[in-house]
C-alpha cells in the first residue's frame, strides 16, 4: 500500500513539474510583453510598470483585424470544402468500394507522409502560371489537396464501420445514391466529420509554409504566417514583439479551452489514424 | 434475413453501370490531390534532373544533382542535421512520455490528470512559429534560461544558446521536444488505460516490481502507440522548417540547417531550382524509409 502511495506522489510531483516546464515559455512571453517597448527585459522579473498599452500597441502594428480576417477567409475556404471532398470520396471507398477503390485509395495513403516541403517548389511555379500568387487561392487549394490524404482516410475509416444493411433499406426505400449520401450517411458521421473539422481548423490556421512561399503581404496570410513576418518587422522590439505574439495565440488559445474535450481527443484520434 | 440478398440483386439488374457511381464521388478529392500533389511530386523529380534557375532556359543534367547532394559536404550537413533532430524530436519525448505515462498511470482519472490533459496539449495547439519566437527569447543572452542557471550556481555555462556553435542545433532540439513531449505523453497514457488491470495484478501476485512490471507488460501492450509516437515524430524531426526558419535561420554558420529550409533558400533565394527539388526528393524517399519499417514493426506486433 505505502509502495502505491509514495508511487502516486512521485506521479504527482512529475506531472507537475512537466506542466510547469510546457507553461514557463508562455508566462515568460507574457511577462516580456509587459516590459515597457524596446527595452531588454531580462528573464521572468515582473516589471515595475506594467505596459499593458503594449497590447494595443501590437494590435494596431500587426493591424490584427485584417489578420483575423485573412485567416477567417482561409479557413472558410480550406476546411468546409476538405470537408466535403473527404467525406464524399471516403464514403466512396470505404462504403461503395467501386472497382478500383483499393488501388484508389493507396494512392491517398501514399501522400500521408508527404512533407510540404517536397513539393513546394514546383507547386509556386504551377500557382505562378494559374496567375494566383499573392492571393488567399495560393494558400487555400493547395491546402484542400494537401489535407486529401487525410481526409479521406479519416472519413474512409469511418465509412468501413457501416454495416451495408442500412444502406440497402434506404435503397430499397427508393434513394438514389446521393440520397443515401446526403439523408443517411452524413448525418451518421457527424462525430466523425467534427473532429476532423477541429484538426483542418487548426492546421490551415497554423499553416506557415505556404503562407510565406505563395503569398507576400501578410494581410493576405495565415495568422502563422503573419507571424512570420511580424518577427521579421518588430524582431528587435522584444516587448511588443511578444505581445504581438500572445495576441496572434488569442484566438487559437480560446478556441482550443472552449472546446478543449473534443480538441484533445480529435488530436489524439488524429495522431493515432495519421 | 432475405430482403437485403433481394435489395442487392435488384439494385445489379437495375442499374449496371451503378458500380462506378462511387468514382464520381471521389472525382472532387481525387482533381484536388492530383492537382496540387500528385502532380507537383512528379514536377519535383523532373526538375531534378535539370539546372534551372527558375527564369531562362534548362539544362538537362541527370543526377548531378543527387552526385552533388552527397558530395556537397553543406548540403549532405543538413540531412544529417535532420537526423540529429530525431533525438530530440522522438527520443525525448517518446522515453520521456513512457516514464511519465508510466509514473502517472494510476493517478489516470485524477483531477490533475485531467488538467493536465489540457495543459500539456498547449504546444500542439499554438502555431510552431509562435513556440519558436518564444523559444528564441526564453534561450536568450538575457532570457530566462540563463537566469535559472546562474540563479543555481551554473552562471559559467550561460550563454546565447541559439547562437552558439556548439549549441544551437540541440537547442533547436529542445524546442522541438517541448513541443512533442506533451502529445507523447498523452498518446501513452491513453494506451496505458486499455491495458487490463488483471495483467498487474498477475504480475504484483508473482512478486513483479514496477520495473519488471513496466517491461514485461506495459512496453509490450503499448506497440502501437509507441509505434504512433515514433512516427509522428520522425517526421516533425526531418521535416522541421518552421521551428528552424523562426529560431535561427539555419544558423550560425550552417550548424542549424535542415533539409526543409535548404530547400526553401535554394529555390526561392538561390535560384537553384534543380538542386532543391533534388534534395526535396531525398527528403521524401528519407521520410518514407524511415516510417514505413516504423509501420510495418507496430502493424506485425498487433496481428
Amino acid at each position: 500500500m505505502t509502495t502505491t502511495l509514495r508511487e502516486n506522489l512521485t506521479g504527482r510531483i512529475l506531472l507537475v513539474l512537466l506542466m510547469a516546464i510546457t507553461i514557463m515559455p508562455f508566462g515568460s512571453l507574457f511577462v516580456t510583453a509587459l516590459h515597457p517597448s524596446g527595452t531588454y527585459p531580462s528573464g521572468l522579473s515582473w516589471p515595475a510598470d506594467p505596459q499593458w498599452g503594449n497590447f494595443l500597441d501590437a494590435f494596431q502594428a500587426a493591424d490584427m483585424g485584417a489578420l483575423l480576417h485573412s485567416s477567417v477567409l482561409i479557413v472558410v475556404g480550406v476546411v468546409p470544402a476538405s470537408l466535403l471532398f473527404g467525406t464524399m470520396a471516403g464514403f466512396a471507398f470505404g462504403h461503395l468500394r467501386m472497382p478500383g477503390h483499393r488501388a484508389g485509395f493507396l494512392i491517398f495513403v501514399l501522400g500521408l507522409t508527404l512533407p510540404f516541403e517536397g513539393i513546394i517548389t514546383p507547386l509556386y511555379y504551377q500557382i505562378r502560371d494559374m496567375g494566383l500568387l499573392n492571393t488567399r487561392w495560393a494558400i487555400i487549394l493547395p491546402l484542400i489537396g494537401l489535407f486529401m490524404p487525410f481526409s479521406v482516410l479519416w472519413m474512409r475509416a469511418h465509412f468501413v464501420t457501416m454495416p451495408a444493411d442500412l444502406s440497402e433499406a434506404a435503397r430499397v426505400d427508393g434513394a438514389g445514391t446521393w440520397q443515401l449520401f446526403r439523408r443517411v450517411h452524413v448525418p451518421l458521421a457527424m462525430p466523425a466529420l467534427s473532429s476532423l473539422a477541429i484538426l483542418l481548423f487548426l492546421w490551415t490556421w497554423n499553416q506557415f509554409l505556404l503562407a510565406i512561399v505563395l503569398v507576400d503581404d501578410p494581410a493576405k496570410r495565415t495568422m502563422a504566417g503573419a507571424l512570420g513576418a511580424f518577427q521579421g518587422q518588430w524582431g528587435t522590439d522584444i516587448p511588443l514583439l511578444c505581445a504581438g505574439a500572445l495576441l496572434i495565440l488569442v484566438p487559437t488559445l480560446t478556441v482550443f479551452l472552449v472546446f478543449q474535450r473534443r480538441f484533445v481527443a480529435a488530436l489524439l484520434q488524429g495522431s493515432i489514424k495519421g | 434475413m432475405s430482403a437485403p440478398v433481394e435489395g442487392r440483386r435488384a439494385r445489379r439488374a437495375r442499374r449496371p453501370r451503378a458500380i462506378w457511381l462511387g468514382w464520381l464521388f471521389a472525382a472532387p478529392a481525387v482533381i484536388m490531390y492530383a492537382t496540387f500533389v500528385l502532380r507537383p511530386l512528379l514536377l519535383t523529380v523532373q526538375y531534378s534532373l535539370y539546372d534551372w534557375n527558375g527564369i531562362g532556359a534548362s539544362t538537362w543534367v541527370g543526377l548531378d544533382n543527387y552526385r552533388r547532394l552527397l558530395t556537397d559536404e553543406d548540403l549532405f550537413s543538413s540531412i544529417l542535421h535532420a537526423f540529429e533532430l530525431i533525438i530530440f524530436f522522438s527520443g525525448i519525448p517518446v522515453v520521456l512520455g513512457l516514464f511519465v505515462a508510466a509514473t502517472i498511470r494510476d493517478i489516470a482519472q485524477s483531477r490533475l490528470a485531467v488538467i493536465a490533459r489540457t495543459v500539456l496539449f498547449l504546444p500542439q495547439v499554438i502555431p510552431l512559429v509562435a513556440a519558436g519566437i518564444m523559444w528564441s527569447w526564453l534561450l536568450s543572452t538575457t532570457g530566462t534560461a540563463n537566469e535559472l542557471l546562474s540563479a543555481v550556481g551554473l552562471g559559467d555555462l550561460t550563454r546565447a544558446w541559439l547562437g552558439d556553435f556548439d549549441t544551437a542545433l540541440p537547442a533547436v532540439g529542445v524546442i522541438g521536444a517541448w513541443v512533442l513531449v506533451g502529445l507523447c505523453t498523452l498518446l501513452l497514457l491513453a494506451g496505458m488505460s486499455k491495458i487490463d488491470p488483471s495483467l498487474y495484478e498477475a504480475a504484483r501476485l508473482d512478486g513483479a516490481g514496477p520495473i519488471r512490471e513496466f517491461l514485461s507488460i506495459t512496453l509490450p501492450s503499448l506497440r502501437q502507440e509507441i509505434g504512433v509516437c515514433v512516427t509522428v515524430t520522425v517526421i516533425a524531426a526531418l521535416a522541421s522548417f518552421d521551428i528552424v526558419y523562426i529560431a535561427t535561420q539555419g544558423g550560425p554558420g550552417n550548424t542549424t540547417m535542415v533539409p526543409g529550409l535548404e530547400i526553401y533558400y535554394l529555390a526561392f533565394s538561390e535560384r537553384e531550382v534543380g538542386m532543391a527539388s533534388a534534395l526535396a526528393v531525398a527528403l521524401i524517399v528519407l521520410v518514407l524509409a524511415c516510417v514505413l519499417p516504423i509501420q510495418r514493426f507496430t502493424r506485425d506486433g498487433s496481428r
